[in-house]
C-alpha cells in the first residue's frame, strides 16, 4: 500500500499532492535554514497562526460578493494579507517597544489566532457551518481534494521552490556574512524582506497540506536536524532541504493511504523521525557520539590531573581520579604510585613543564593556542622545536 | 592516605576563606580552567588576572557552584559551600544581568537581605535603613528610588556592590568590578573594598587592568587556563610571569610600569 | 434576568476570569526570564499529555489530566534542554522542534484512540467551550447560598479556582526567589537558590494553569493570557509588584469584556448569534496590548 503510494499508484490527485508536498518541504527546509541561522525560527509560528483571520475574512468577502467562499486561491490571498499584517505587528512590538521578540511572537500568534476563531464562529453563525471546510486549514487535509486545488498546490510549491533556489545566493550572503553583504552594496533589510516573503510563501502554500498550526515544524525541524550533520552552513542548507523534501513526500504518501487522518501531523512526525536519527546518531554532534566523547574526556582529565598530582607528591582528593589510576596500574589502592605510575607521572610533569614554556613564549603562539591540558606537546611541535624547548627548561627533574 | 600533605596545602591554607583544589571546568571539549589550585589569604585583597578567555570568571563560578566543574573541589573557611553561604557575597559581571528589569535601585540592594529575611519575613524600617546605609557607602543614596535601567554603567556596578555589602559577608567575590566604569566609580569601589579588608574581610576580584594591580591588590593569581603563579603582588606580579601568562598576547605597550622586573 | 445571568453567564464569567489570572501571573515571570514562548510550548504539549492520560487511565478524571499535562510539560522542557545542549541550538528552534512534534503526536493519538462519548477532539482542544459551562441547578442569586444548588456547579469552576489559589499562593511564598532569579540568575545561585528547580516549578504551574484552562478556553487562547496581559502591564509600569497586579487586572478585564462581547456583540449589531468567547477574550487582550504598545508610559527601552 505504502509502496503504491510512493510510486504514485494512488491516482493523479494523490501524486500531485505528494510532489507538491515534497517540493514544499524542499523549499521549507531551505528557507527554514536561513531563518534558523538568523535565530528567528519562531517568527514563522506567528506568521502561520496569523493566516487564520485572513482566511476567514477572505471567505466572508467572497461569499458576500456572491462567489464561492471555498476558492483556494482567494483564501490564500487572504492568508497572505493577514500574515503580512501579523509580521508587521511582530516587528513593531519587537523594535519599537521594550518587549522582546519572543514575547511579540507569542502575543501576535495567540491574538490573531483567537480573532480567527471568532471569525470562524461568525461564519458558522451565518449558517455555513462545517461546509465551509475552513477547519481543514488548521491541521491540513488532502483527502478528497479538488483536481484544481491539487494542481494549484503543486504549481505554487514548485514556484516557491524555484524562488528560494533563485534567491539562494543573496540570502546566503546576508545570513552568513552581513558585513560583506553591506560592503558589496546589498542592503540587509532587503535580504530580510526577501527571506520573510519566502517564508510567507512557504506558509501559505503549506496551509492546505500541513495546516497552519504545524507548518512551522516544516520550517524548523529540517534545519535543526541538518545542524547535527555539519558545521558548514552550505552543507546544512542542502541537508536541510533534502530532509524537508523527504518528510513532505513520505508524509503525503502515508497520508494518502490513511485519508481519515489529518495530513499535517503525519508530515511533522516524518520530519521528526529524520530529526531523531540525526540527533542520536550523527557522527560528531549526535547524542551517542557526544556522550561517549564526554566520558572519554572526563577520564582523560582525571587521569592527567592524577598523574600530575603523583609526580608532585600531592595527595589525590577525588575518588574517580584514584580509581582510574589504580585501574591503569599507576597507583596502589592506598594512592602510592607504582613504578610504571611514577614513570608516567614524570612524563606528564615533563610535558606540563614544556607546555608552560611554550605558552609563555610569543614565538610559539600558534602552538600555544592548541593547549587544552591534555594534548602531548610532541603532537604539536616538530622534533627540532621540542629539542629547543627541552634545552630551555633543562633536564627532566629527577630523571635517571 | 600515606601521602603527606606537601608544600602548597598547609594547615593555614585549610582554613583559608577560599581553597580550590584541582578545579577543571570545560565548556565542551576544551577546558576553560585546568587543574587550578588557589588559596586566598584572609583579610587581604586578591586579584585574578589573565588574558581574555583564561577562565577567570569561570573559576569563580565553579567555586560557587554556578557552573559544574569536571573535577575539583572548593572549600570556604574550611567547610563546604552550603555550610557557609551566608558568609559569602558574590558580585556577578554587570553585563550578565537584564538591566531592563522592572525594579528600583533600593529593591536590588534589598535582595542582599533576602537570605536573612527568608521567604516571607517582612521588610521593616531597619532593613530599609540598612539598605540605604549600603547605598551611602557607595555614594548612591540619592538614586534609591531610580529605575535601574536609568543608571550608567558605573552606577550599576555601585548598586551591585551595595547589594553585596547588604549581605554582610566575610568573603567578597567580584567578577570584573572595574569593567567599563568611570574613574569616580572606580575610586569609590576601591575605597569600599579597602575598608572591607581593613575590617578583616577577604576580597577576591577578577581584574583586567594591569596598570592598577599594584595599587589595589595585595595578592595576585595569574591564570591562563592553568594557574601560572600566585602570591603577594611584589613576588608574583613580575614581567617574566606576566609574559608567561599572556604569552604573545601581552605587547610591550600594555606591560605596566609597575610590574616588578 | 437574575436567573438567566446566574445560570448561564456567571459560571463562564468566573471561570474565564480565573483562567485569565491563573495564566497571567506566572506569565509575568516567563516574560521577564525571556521565556515567553514557553507558554506557547506548554499550551501545545498539554494536548498529548491529556490524550496520553486518557489512553492510560481510560477516563478523563481531572487528576489524571493534570498529571498527564504536567508530565508532558516537564518532558518537553527536558527534551528542549537536551536538544539545545547537544546540538548547541538556540532555544527557540529547539522549542519549535519539540512542541510541534508533541502536538502532532497528540493529534494523531487522539484521532486513533477511541474517544467517542468523551468530549475530546482537536477543535475542542483549540477553541474550548466556555459558553457550554452552564449551572443548571441555579434558580437565581439565592442559589449562591444554597448548598444543594452549589453542588451542581460545573466541575470546571472549583477545579479552576483551586488551581488559581495554588498559583497565587506559590507566587506569594516564592516571590523573592522568583524575583531574584528572574533578575540575576548567577546571584540567585550564589545565594544557594536552586534556580533550575524553581524554573521547573514555574513551568509545572504554568502547565497546571494550561490544563485546567484547557477545558474552558482551549489551548491556543491560553498563550494569549500567558503573554498579553503581562506584556501590556510591563509597558505600563516599571515595578515588578505593580506589573503582576496590573497583569492580573488586565487579564480579568479581558475575560469579562471578551465574554460579554462574544455573547452579546452580534446581538447589538442586530444578529441573534454569539461567537467564540475564548477567541474574543484573546482578541480583547490583544487590543489592550496594542493600546499599551502605542501609548503605555514605559513602552520604550531606556537606552
Amino acid at each position: 500500500m505504502l509502496l503504491d503510494a510512493l510510486l504514485f499508484q494512488l491516482g493523479y490527485n494523490a501524486a500531485l499532492v505528494m510532489i507538491g508536498a515534497g517540493l514544499l518541504g524542499l523549499a521549507a527546509g531551505m528557507a527554514g535554514t536561513f531563518l534558523f541561522l538568523r535565530k528567528r525560527a519562531l517568527v514563522s509560528d506567528a506568521i502561520s497562526h496569523a493566516t487564520l483571520p485572513g482566511i476567514a475574512v477572505a471567505f466572508i468577502v467572497m461569499e458576500a460578493f456572491g462567489g464561492d467562499g471555498r476558492s483556494l486561491a482567494g483564501l490564500l490571498i487572504g492568508a497572505i494579507c493577514a500574515s503580512a499584517l501579523g509580521l508587521a505587528a511582530v516587528t513593531y512590538l519587537g523594535n519599537r517597544t521594550r518587549l522582546s521578540e519572543d514575547a511579540a511572537i507569542g502575543a501576535v500568534l495567540s491574538v490573531f489566532f483567537g480573532f480567527g476563531i471568532v471569525l470562524l464562529t461568525v461564519i458558522q453563525a451565518f449558517g455555513y457551518g462545517r461546509q465551509s471546510g475552513l477547519e481543514g486549514f488548521l491541521l491540513g487535509s488532502t483527502a478528497g481534494m479538488l483536481r484544481s486545488d491539487a494542481t494549484l498546490i503543486a504549481v505554487s510549491a514548485a514556484l516557491t521552490c524555484a524562488i528560494v533556489l533563485l534567491m539562494r545566493r543573496p540570502l546566503t550572503v546576508a545570513a552568513f556574512d552581513p558585513g560583506f553583504a553591506r560592503v558589496s552594496g546589498q542592503r540587509p533589510d532587503w535580504a530580510e524582506a526577501v527571506l520573510m516573503a519566502v517564508v510567507l510563501a512557504v506558509t501559505v502554500v503549506g496551509l492546505k497540506v500541513v495546516g497552519l498550526i504545524l507548518i512551522v515544524a516544516l520550517l524548523i525541524i529540517p534545519p535543526v536536524a541538518a545542524r547535527f550533520w555539519s558545521d558548514q552552513s552550505t552543507h546544512v542548507l542542502w541537508i536541510s532541504s533534502i530532509i524537508g523534501g523527504l518528510a513532505g513526500y513520505f508524509g503525503a504518501a502515508l497520508s494518502a493511504i490513511a485519508p481519515d487522518l489529518p495530513t499535517g501531523p503525519i508530515i511533522v512526525l516524518c520530519a521528526f523521525g529524520l530529526f531523531l536519527v540525526s540527533f542520536l546518531f550523527a557522527p560528531e554532534r549526535g547524542v551517542l557520539a557526544s556522550v561517549l566523547r564526554h566520558f572519554r574526556f572526563r577520564r582523560d582529565v582525571h587521569m592527567r590531573q592524577g598523574l600530575l598530582a603523583l609526580a608532585q607528591g600531592h595527595p589525590i582528593f577525588e575518588d574517580l581520579t584514584l580509581k582510574l589510576l589504580i585501574r591503569a596500574g599507576f597507583a596502589s589502592a592506598d594512592g602510592v604510585p607504582t613504578d610504571t605510575g611514577r614513570a608516567r607521572a614524570a612524563k606528564a610533569l615533563r610535558d606540563e613543564a614544556r607546555w608552560r614554556e611554550v605558552r609563555g613564549d610569543p614565538a610559539f603562539e600558534r602552538a600555544a593556542a592548541r593547549y587544552d591540558g591534555l594534548t602531548d606537546l610532541s603532537d604539536v611541535l616538530t622534533e627540532d622545536q621540542l629539542r629547543e624547548v627541552d634545552a630551555r627548561i633543562g633536564p627532566p627533574v629527577g630523571a635517571a | 592516605m600515606t601521602l603527606e600533605l606537601v608544600g602548597h596545602s598547609s594547615e593555614q591554607d585549610r582554613a583559608a576563606p577560599l581553597l580550590i583544589r584541582g578545579m577543571t571546568v570545560s565548556y565542551g571539549e576544551k577546558p576553560a580552567v585546568f587543574s587550578a589550585d588557589m588559596a586566598l589569604r584572609a583579610g587581604e585583597m586578591t586579584a585574578i588576572i589573565g588574558p581574555n578567555g583564561a577562565g577567570k570568571s569561570t573559576l569563580l563560578k565553579a567555586a560557587l557552584g554556578i557552573v559544574t566543574p569536571l573535577a575539583g573541589q572548593a572549600q570556604f573557611f574550611g567547610q563546604t559551600l552550603d555550610a557557609v553561604r551566608g558568609r559569602l557575597a558574590y558580585v556577578p559581571q554587570r553585563a550578565s544581568v537584564d538591566w531592563d528589569f522592572p525594579t528600583r535601585v533600593i529593591d536590588v540592594v534589598l535582595m542582599g537581605l533576602y537570605p536573612r529575611l527568608g521567604l516571607l519575613g517582612r521588610i521593616r524600617g531597619n532593613h530599609r535603613d540598612e539598605a540605604m546605609g549600603c547605598l551611602e557607602r557607595v555614594g548612591m543614596e540619592a538614586f534609591a528610588k531610580r529605575q535601574i535601567g536609568q543608571l550608567s554603567g558605573g552606577q550599576q556596578q555601585r548598586v551591585f556592590l551595595a547589594r553585596a555589602l547588604a549581605q554582610k559577608a566575610d568573603l567578597y567575590l567580584l567578577d570584573e568590578p572595574f569593567a567599563g566604569v568611570d574613574a569616580a566609580t572606580e575610586k569609590a569601589i576601591i575605597t569600599v573594598l579597602k575598608s572591607l579588608t581593613e575590617a578583616g574581610k577577604t576580597v577576591v576580584a577578577v581584574h583586567h587592568d594591569l596598570a592598577t594591580v599594584v595599587d589595589y591588590f595585595d595578592n595576585v593569581l595569574l591564570l591562563a587556563t592553568q594557574v601560572i603563579a600566585q602570591g603577594p603582588v611584589e613576588e608574583v606580579f613580575t614581567k617574566a610571569l606576566l609574559e608567561k601568562t599572556y604569552g604573545g598576547r601581552l605587547s610591550q605597550a600594555v606591560m605596566p610600569e609597575s610590574a616588578v622586573s | 434576568m437574575g436567573f438567566e445571568f446566574v445560570s448561564l453567564s456567571l459560571p463562564p464569567l468566573v471561570i474565564g476570569v480565573c483562567v485569565a489570572i491563573a495564566c497571567a501571573v506566572p506569565g509575568n515571570f516567563l516574560l521577564l526570564r525571556r521565556q515567553a514562548l514557553i507558554g506557547d510550548a506548554i499550551s501545545h504539549v498539554v494536548l498529548p499529555g491529556i490524550v496520553l492520560a486518557f489512553v492510560v487511565a481510560g477516563s478523563l478524571s481531572s487528576v489524571a489530566m493534570m498529571i498527564g499535562a504536567a508530565v508532558a510539560a516537564v518532558f518537553s522542557m527536558v527534551a528542549i534542554e537536551l536538544i539545545r545542549r547537544f546540538g548547541r541550538i538556540e532555544p527557540g528552534a529547539a522549542m519549535g522542534v519539540v512542541f510541534t512534534t508533541m502536538f502532532a503526536a497528540g493529534v494523531l493519538l487522539l484521532e486513533q484512540s477511541d474517544t467517542d462519548g468523551v468530549h475530546l477532539d482537536v477543535e475542542h482542544a483549540l477553541f474550548g467551550n466556555l459558553e457550554g459551562l452552564i449551572w443548571f441547578d441555579a434558580l437565581g442569586w439565592a442559589s449562591l447560598l444554597d448548598p444543594v444548588a452549589l453542588a451542581g456547579l460545573p466541575v470546571e469552576l472549583p477545579r479552576m479556582f483551586a488551581v488559581l489559589v495554588i498559583i497565587v499562593v506559590f507566587t506569594v511564598v516564592y516571590w523573592r526567589p522568583l524575583a531574584v532569579m528572574s533578575f540575576d540568575e548567577g546571584f540567585a545561585q550564589a545565594l544557594g537558590l536552586r534556580t533550575q528547580a524553581l524554573g521547573m516549578m514555574l513551568v509545572i504551574l504554568s502547565a497546571l494553569a494550561a490544563v485546567a484552562a484547557f477545558d474552558a478556553v482551549g489551548s491556543i487562547i491560553v498563550i494569549a493570557m500567558f503573554i498579553c496581559p503581562p506584556a501590556a502591564a510591563r509597558l505600563l509600569t516599571n515595578q515588578l509588584g505593580r506589573q503582576v497586579w496590573l497583569s492580573a487586572l488586565l487579564a480579568a478585564i479581558s475575560a469579562i469584556i471578551g465574554y460579554v462581547l462574544a455573547g452579546y456583540g452580534l446581538g447589538w449589531l442586530g444578529y441573534g448569534a454569539s461567537v467564540s468567547a475564548a477567541g474574543m477574550i484573546a482578541t480583547v487582550s490583544g487590543v489592550i496590548l496594542a493600546i499599551a504598545a502605542v501609548c503605555g508610559p514605559h513602552r520604550r527601552r531606556v537606552s
